[in-house]
């Protein structure tokens, strides 16, 4: 199944089959998180599981990434991350210190995210039968005042943020496996993306119609689900896109495009001109958030498309990956 | 990153597609074909169609090795990958096209150890690594790659490792060019071409080209500043009536070409009596294969391979495509049996085929009625 | 066949065979140099790089002719003519 890479396949999955048996609904846009009414009170919850290989690598492990995965799901819908619960799933023969590290490293990742950790469960399967460590979070969260998330509100003229460079963390996981032999100074980006968000909502809330945390896929895939679920095309500007030296230049060597890389510490707003400029200063202000730039903007043609386009006039169709973006020499 | 930004200048571009503009004769069509799948994927990912005045035509062209890869040998290489003692190493272009049991990745998902590799030296190291399997590595590519290859047999052998193969499918770039102006549908003005593979074969083996076609063909580099350079330069050959080899891509490409890589490549390989290209059929002459005297190396000697032949459908019309006759959207499979995610032909199966680059980076712009650029 | 990318000789192997460290944009590769041997690189040399493999020295002085050339365009056919004189195209 090449579904797990976050592109065209993974989502096929989620509308084709997940969607219309368990939610009951296959034609309202998804969500990062769903919201819900329990006795008046409005909470938004959602779940993500953690898969990587190495577990551990230069930035973080996979006991952060859970933590900051979820945080940030529930961040991107508008919502203040509170608490959340684990599971792992583990592989027979799994070094006690190498799980002590991933819960050590849970542990700070929710203290620096102002999370609480609150419930969880373990399974331990035989050898063989899962590589080494998979975890799943789920998370509550409690609605931003404000903040409404609708890609249905989005209008032609409208801007796209970036929180920061894009693609760190899937090139530091790409070269941490060590199959390519390429050595960089890159680090993962992931952190809880609530801060910057928190800080761009009090600023310009009014302003913002829709977030996403580009993960698996990276920031084209978000952008193609957010295209097709607006009906609207999204300009991006090359010249614009943030991205380190480093990740550029593996890209450049291995014919990878930055844009399908996956990201754990970013994150992309829909912001309405009024408001794009204190969104992008308070965003720019806040800690973590001074690479933060406006990478697109919102037109009509063509339609449900995105799009990248050079100082010089030149443009490129930009869609979701298939499944994972591999290295090419040709 | 240097020699990499300079060629991706605006304002040079802007300039240098002005000229473009200027050269151009009006009552003209030029047709133009890039011969290599990196000229196909650099046109594309750098919108160089949108820049250029309506009476060029870019053409795409044959020189794309996984496209003109028969299926065939896709299953021949896989049918390896089976036995458990053996690691199926490739290039990352070669993971997702299809064999008739599928592709490598899915190969790999069914639990054959098949492994990506960026270099033929990284598939020698993992034999060295793994002294106890065998690595076969599916070689793939034209004269640019091929040297690699070559060298990588040649420390085999010199290091003693005997764990580790070659599956030849090395292709040569010539008889493709030949293939095109052979065909009778064939209306080219000139060619750019592959500035890669003549790094190593250097510029003279184009001669026949200019002298015996009359075509002017200028070798190009693959940023845009050198494609455009290269069609800058194609123009004043035409507007003066000539017709000659040049060399755009100075900074690299060398005349007389790589004569180590030419060496390395003739002690390993000899030229095959003949090979199958998908979508252009037996071409004679243009194919490697591994010597005898590296036996020993040659996946084809160690092993038996089952020697599949695989027809495409009969209603894909790569070869027309390959050639230049049909644009890709003009193929009657084009977007709709035969897509990226299900090729059923070469030039989907490689993101720098025609029919897939199109499709990926183009045919949605058709959709675009204005767009306005920033100034 | 086509991606190659420039990168710069940083680090020639302990063990004196033909590898070299390269490095494009901050990342670094060891890089196999066999197909140079004819007219092998020096620290600091700009190399064309395949598949893990060195495939040609890349020539500062041609890279610079050639954006002089280019942003030269649109001068008088008279300046072109002028800079021709200077030999600064070669065949």
């Amino acid at each position: 199944m090449a579904h797990g890479a976050g592109g065209k396949a993974s989502r096929r999955l989620v509308e084709g089959l997940f969607a219309p048996v368990l939610f009951g609904t296959n034609s309202e846009p998804l969500t990062d998180a769903a919201r819900v009414s329990l006795n008046g009170a409005q909470i938004a919850i959602t779940t993500d599981s953690f898969v990587v290989n190495p577990i551990s690598f230069p930035g973080g492990s996979i006991g952060e990434l859970a933590v900051n995965g979820t945080v940030n799901d529930l961040a991107v819908s508008g919502s203040r991350p509170q608490t959340l619960v684990v599971t792992f799933v583990i592989e027979a023969g799994l070094s006690t210190s190498v799980l002590e590290a991933e819960v050590r490293a849970m542990a700070e990742a929710a203290q620096r995210a102002q999370v609480k950790i609150v419930g969880g469960d373990t399974k331990v399967v035989e050898h063989g039968k899962a590589d080494r460590i998979y975890m799943t979070t789920t998370g509550i969260g409690t609605p931003l005042r404000g903040v409404t998330i609708d890609p249905r509100s989005i209008k032609p003229g409208d801007k796209v943020l970036i929180s920061g460079p894009m693609g760190d963390h899937g090139i530091t996981i790409l070269l941490a496996r060590g199959e390519l032999d390429l050595e960089a100074d890159l680090r993962s980006d992931t952190r809880s993306v609530f801060p910057m968000i928190e800080a761009m909502a009090a600023a310009a809330a009014p302003g913002i119609r829709w977030m996403r945390d580009p993960t698996r896929g990276g920031v084209a895939t978000s952008l193609n689900e957010l295209a097709r679920d607006c009906g609207q095309s999204i300009h991006l500007h090359e010249e614009d896109l943030p991205i380190h030296d480093a990740v550029r230049g593996a890209c450049e060597l291995l014919g990878l495009d930055p844009l399908h890389i996956a990201n754990e510490g970013q994150f992309l707003a829909v912001v309405s001109p009024e408001y794009v400029d204190s969104a992008l200063y308070a965003l720019q202000q806040a800690p973590g958030g001074g690479e933060a730039r406006v990478i697109a903007e919102v037109r009509e043609q063509p339609a449900a498309a995105v799009l990248v386009t050079t100082q010089y006039g030149g443009s490129r169709i930009v869609d979701m990956l298939v499944g994972d973006p591999l290295p090419r020499i040709c | 990153m240097k020699f990499v930004d300079e060629f991706r200048d605006a304002a040079v571009i802007n300039k240098t597609a002005e000229e473009i503009r200027r050269l151009a004769d009006p009552s003209r069509h030029y047709r133009f074909m890039e011969v290599c799948g990196g000229h196909t994927h650099a046109i594309y990912r750098f919108g160089l169609k949108d820049i250029l005045p309506d009476n060029v035509e870019l053409i795409h062209g044959p020189g794309c090795p996984v496209c003109v890869l028969p299926m065939g040998r896709i299953d021949d290489g896989l049918s390896l990958a089976k036995d458990p003692n053996v690691i199926f190493t490739a290039f990352g272009d070669m993971m997702r096209v299809p064999g008739t049991q599928g592709s490598p990745l899915e190969h790999k998902a069914r639990g054959m150890d098949v492994r990506i590799v960026y270099s033929p030296s990284d598939a020698l190291k993992l034999a060295q690594l793994n002294p106890d399997r065998h690595v076969m590595f599916f070689a793939i590519g034209f004269e640019t790659t091929a040297p690699s290859t070559a060298l990588t047999v040649l420390r085999a052998r010199a290091e003693g490792v005997r764990n580790f193969s070659v599956f030849c499918n090395h292709v040569t770039i010539i008889p493709a060019i030949r293939a095109i102006l052979d065909s009778p549908d064939m209306r080219l003005d000139a060619f750019i071409g592959p500035g890669h593979v003549s790094t190593v074969i250097g510029c003279r083996p184009y001669e026949w080209i200019a002298k015996d076609e009359r075509k002017p063909i200028v070798v190009s580099g693959f940023e845009p500043l050198d494609i455009l350079q290269a069609i800058v330069m194609i123009l004043h050959q035409m507007r003066a009536g000539e017709a000659k080899v040049e060399n755009q891509y100075k900074r690299v490409v060398p005349w007389e070409g790589n004569r180590a890589a030419l060496k390395a490549m003739g002690e390993v390989f000899q030229l095959r009596p003949y090979f199958e290209w998908r979508g252009l059929g037996f071409i004679s002459q243009s194919a490697l294969r591994v010597r005898d005297t590296f036996d020993e190396w040659d996946t084809e000697q160690r092993f038996r391979v089952p020697g599949v032949r695989v027809a495409d459908p009969k209603a894909a019309q790569c070869g027309e495509v390959l050639k230049g006759v049909l644009k890709p959207a003009q193929c009657k499979l084009f977007g709709k049996e035969c897509t990226p995610e299900h090729p059923l032909g070469a030039l989907m199966v490689s993101s720098e085929g025609s029919c897939a680059a199109y499709f990926n980076y183009e045919h949605r712009k058709a959709a675009l009625t204005s767009l306005s650029w920033p100034a | 066949m086509c991606l190659a990318i420039p990168g710069k000789i940083i680090e020639f192997a302990a063990d004196g065979g033909s590898r070299a460290t390269v490095e494009v944009a901050g990342v670094r590769r060891k890089v196999d140099l066999g197909l140079l041997q004819e007219d092998m690189p020096v620290l600091g040399d700009w190399v064309l790089i395949h598949v893990g493999f060195a495939m040609s020295k890349i020539s500062e002085q041609d890279a610079v002719d050639q954006m002089n050339t280019l942003r030269m365009l649109g001068e008088s056919e008279q300046a072109m003519q002028e800079v021709r004189g200077y030999g600064l195209e070669r065949e």
